[in-house]
């Protein structure tokens, strides 16, 4: 997957006019965005704004919550998420997602990273051993806990787990992988290592990351989206929308005039 | 104010008087079981069975009888209550109709007397569907007795285990059978073992509905088909009839010694699935 | 608007879904079916008798075709009342000295004694009542035991459990800021307790209440070994009684055609009342603010 330069600058995932309702409540008012491959999208806003609910339609997660309603359309890789056709495990399979919290099952390491291959259908031991083994090394984790691949995961410390997490979600080899505030319950170490580890991960995967860290959102993504109420008020480059922002209330945000 | 506070402790006085009752009344009476029932017990008593109605002779073929039913009536109750808690939890919307329904049938189910029940297995299993006074009539009217708990404690503790596994697990793509079976199951196993654990203390103590179903014949039961006497119809029949009050008393020690365990072994289960959630 | 695609299944696990939706309809079933056999069994009598004079009439002479079933009505509602006039009020105060008074650990402990006084089972109360509590009123009070007295005792000390543990909850449901702000205005622990936590847990402790009078009238069999059961209106707390379900137990043995029906209409009652009963719990709960799931 090292040879992705080519592709740097290609959609990965693209919103168009979506539009999420609770019940009567709309969440998110006609949202517009693409996501760019093999970089980083940073989502930031107020608590309630949207962007937890905006980035739960790109895996179709927010369909567990009862009531939901959805207009509008997502695509991945030109092809529309919410359609009769679409296979709703095998895109949840393909784009990945982190959680605030870390929830480790309560298993072992090497059986937390396994649990989606095997569901997945690989059986094979080796190839299983391979996989997780990989994924650990990929989440800068293989160091750490290479040596105790059987102690239950719960005895990991916060911030191992949070790897784990992710080495679980790279087990499954997705496409895009969502961040849902993936750093809010770590301590600063920790977070310094989660950041760097996102950095790497660009190369290979696209990501999505929600964060209430404004310092963050500017030290790891290439683009961000502000959102408020529900809209996106300002989507661009980072820096760009960081030193320079077009609109009012970005800048009332971002200087931490509210919020 | 020094009025209020020796007010204040007086009531704190009354308030501790009445747990402390409440401990004695429970310790009076298994005291008083275990006392004199004690006496009675031996390994002849629970391995002989019984002679000249209960008057000599030990309880063997009510243990057997008490065991055989409670282990057909979990063969059908537990499967189809925990089958139902899966779907009220992770399958139906828990504000569709359906589910709604369901929920309260379970509770009015709970509710109804086991004379009731005795009642309808009786109409229904004894005599509709002509299972006769059986292990099978008995143990089937003992399923829809104990479905409720089975049920309500496995919807308890996939409830308490499943928010968070759920999400991350149907976000790596699992299915829902995936998800409930690698990991809400095996997390809410030990709530799941708590309610049949208390099925079981139910099933043995049951008597009004096991007398109209299962019938009151001391002989040994082989086959599902054939009557039985369950411990607790064996002690309401030798107290009620005067047959032998030493061996009455023999039979409610051992009935009042496996209750104790079984609520131990539910508490037991029940601390393990809290310490597995943490 | 994009409907929400449930199909969470893969190849084949549709089946499985079915297949639990079908235990879950079992409940219905089951619940749907019980009624239609005591109901059929039951009910004919009960219209030919007329429901009046089934239930309050309290000529009961089963082998010459008069059945009413009033004087086991009363049998019954008299042990019920007298059980609950001991058995609520200190109920609640336990429930009280759980929630508020009692250290963690003391209420922990207490709280497993009371399952434990919950699973046991109602013939081993009806055997305890038979052998200690009668005898103890046929030499101390009078008459030879066997009476309302011992049964409203024993039923007290079975019914315990329920109200415990629902009043318990309920005012531990109670949200901490009314009993600060009471404290906080200067009240004194039990005042807080009496004029605001109870009336705030008022609707949690009548629903105990209520299912411990619905379990009451249900229970049979330590109410039967304790009563004496002879089928005449109590005179006093002294006095033998029949209820409802004892005479379902102590007839049915061999009780036939008319008879039996008889028994079964009274059955009959039995479930219309608890499911009344429950039902209106349940509204109530339901009415009074929806806190929790379900």
């Amino acid at each position: 997957m090292d040879n992705v330069v080519s592709t740097k600058q290609e959609i990965k995932m693209k919103s168009v006019d979506l539009q999420v309702f609770y019940q009567d409540f709309q969440a998110l008012h006609g949202i517009d965005m693409d996501i760019k491959a093999n970089h980083v999208t940073a989502l930031i806003g107020p608590s309630g704004c949207g962007k937890s609910t905006f980035l739960r339609t790109l895996n179709r997660l927010n369909e567990l919550i009862e009531g939901t309603t959805i207009k509008g359309q997502v695509y991945l890789d030109d092809q529309a998420i919410y359609s009769k056709e679409m296979d709703v495990v095998g895109l949840r399979k393909r784009v990945g997602m982190v959680f605030q919290k870390p929830s480790v099952f309560p298993m072992s390491v090497y059986e937390n990273v396994a649990y989606g291959p095997r569901i997945h259908g690989i059986k094979n031991r080796g190839q299983l051993d391979e996989i997780v083994e990989k994924s650990l090394r990929a989440a800068n984790l293989w160091e750490e806990m290479g040596g105790r691949l059987h102690t239950p995961a719960a005895r990991m410390s916060g911030g191992q787990q949070q790897r784990l997490v992710i080495a679980r979600v790279l087990a499954v080899d997705p496409e895009v992988i969502l961040m849902d505030e993936p750093a809010s319950a770590l301590d600063p170490i920790s977070t310094s290592k989660l950041e760097e580890l996102i950095a790497e991960l660009k190369r290979a995967y696209t990501i999505v990351i929600v964060t209430h860290n404004m310092q963050q959102a500017a030290r790891v993504s290439d683009y961000t989206g502000f959102f408020l109420n529900g809209q996106l008020i300002e989507f661009n480059r980072t820096k760009e929308l960081f030193v320079n922002p077009a609109n009012q209330q970005t800048e009332d945000y971002i200087t931490g005039r509210f919020g | 104010m020094a009025g209020a506070s020796g007010k204040d402790k007086l009531l704190t006085g009354i308030f501790w008087l009445a747990g402390i009752f409440i401990v004695l009344i429970l310790a009076g009476i298994i005291g008083y079981v275990l006392f004199r029932g004690a006496s009675s017990l031996s390994l002849d008593f629970i391995l002989q069975p019984p002679s000249r109605a209960g008057r000599l002779g030990g309880i063997s073929t009510t243990i057997v009888g008490t065991v055989y039913l409670t282990l057909l009536a979990l063969l059908a109750a537990v499967p189809v209550g925990v089958g139902s808690a899966i779907y009220l939890e992770e399958y139906a919307h828990s504000r569709s109709r359906f589910a709604k329904l369901v929920n309260l049938t379970a509770e009015t189910l709970a509710g109804i007397p086991s004379i009731v029940f005795g009642l309808f297995g009786f109409v229904f299993f004894v005599i509709f569907l002509g299972m006769g006074w059986s292990v099978l009539s008995g143990g089937l009217t003992m399923a829809i007795m104990i479905l409720p708990t089975i049920t309500r404690t496995a919807q308890e503790a996939i409830l308490a285990v499943a928010g968070e596994y759920r999400e991350n697990s149907l976000a790596l793509g699992a299915s829902r059978w995936q998800t409930v079976r690698r990991v809400i199951l095996p997390s809410a196993l030990p709530g799941i073992v708590t309610g049949i654990i208390l099925s079981i203390g139910r099933a043995v103590g049951e008597t009004a509905a096991i007398i109209l179903t299962a019938g009151s014949s001391l002989g040994m039961p082989v086959s599902p088909m054939d009557p039985a006497r369950t411990m607790s119809v064996h002690l309401y029949i030798m107290a009620m009839e005067g047959i032998s009050t030493e061996r009455a008393f023999g039979t409610a020690c051992l009935i009042v010694v496996l209750i104790v365990i079984i609520n131990y072994l539910a508490n037991l289960s029940l601390s393990r699935l809290t310490k597995a959630m943490r | 608007m994009q409907p929400i695609s449930k199909n969470l299944h893969r190849r084949g696990e549709s089946w499985i879904e079915k297949g639990l939706a079908f235990c879950a309809a079992l409940f219905v079933i089951v619940i749907a079916i019980i009624t239609i056999f005591i109901f059929a069994r039951g009910l004919p009598i009960l219209l030919k008798v007329g429901v009046a004079d089934f239930l309050f009439n309290t000529d009961w002479r089963p082998t010459s075709n008069s059945f009413g079933i009033g004087t086991m009505l009363v049998g019954s509602l008299v042990v019920t009342t007298a059980s609950l006039l001991w058995a609520v009020p200190l109920g609640i105060m336990t429930a009280i000295f759980m929630a508020e008074v009692a250290p963690p650990r003391a209420s922990r402990w207490l709280g497993a004694l009371v399952e434990l006084l919950a699973g046991i089972p109602s013939v081993v109360y009806g055997f305890v009542g038979l052998v200690l509590i009668v005898p103890f009123i046929r030499n101390y009070l009078g008459g030879n035991g066997l009476s309302v007295l011992a049964g409203a005792i024993i039923l007290g000390i079975m019914i315990l459990p329920t109200i415990i543990n629902i009043s318990r909850d309920a005012i531990r449901a109670v949200p901490k800021e009314y009993k600060e702000g009471s404290l906080a205005l200067g009240a004194t622990h039990y005042q807080s307790i009496r004029r605001v936590i109870l009336p705030a847990a008022r609707s949690g402790i009548i629903t105990a209440v209520v299912l411990g009078m619905g379990r009451a009238i249900g229970e049979t069999m330590a109410v039967v070994m304790v009563t004496g059961n002879s089928p005449i209106i109590p005179a006093g707390v002294l006095s033998p009684v029949r209820t409802m379900t004892s005479n379902i137990v102590l007839e049915m043995g061999y009780a036939a055609g008319d008879h039996q029906a008889a028994l079964f209409a009274t059955g009959v009652v039995l479930f219309v009342f608890i499911v009344i009963l429950n039902l209106v719990v349940n509204m109530s709960l339901k009415a009074g603010a929806a806190n929790g799931r379900r």
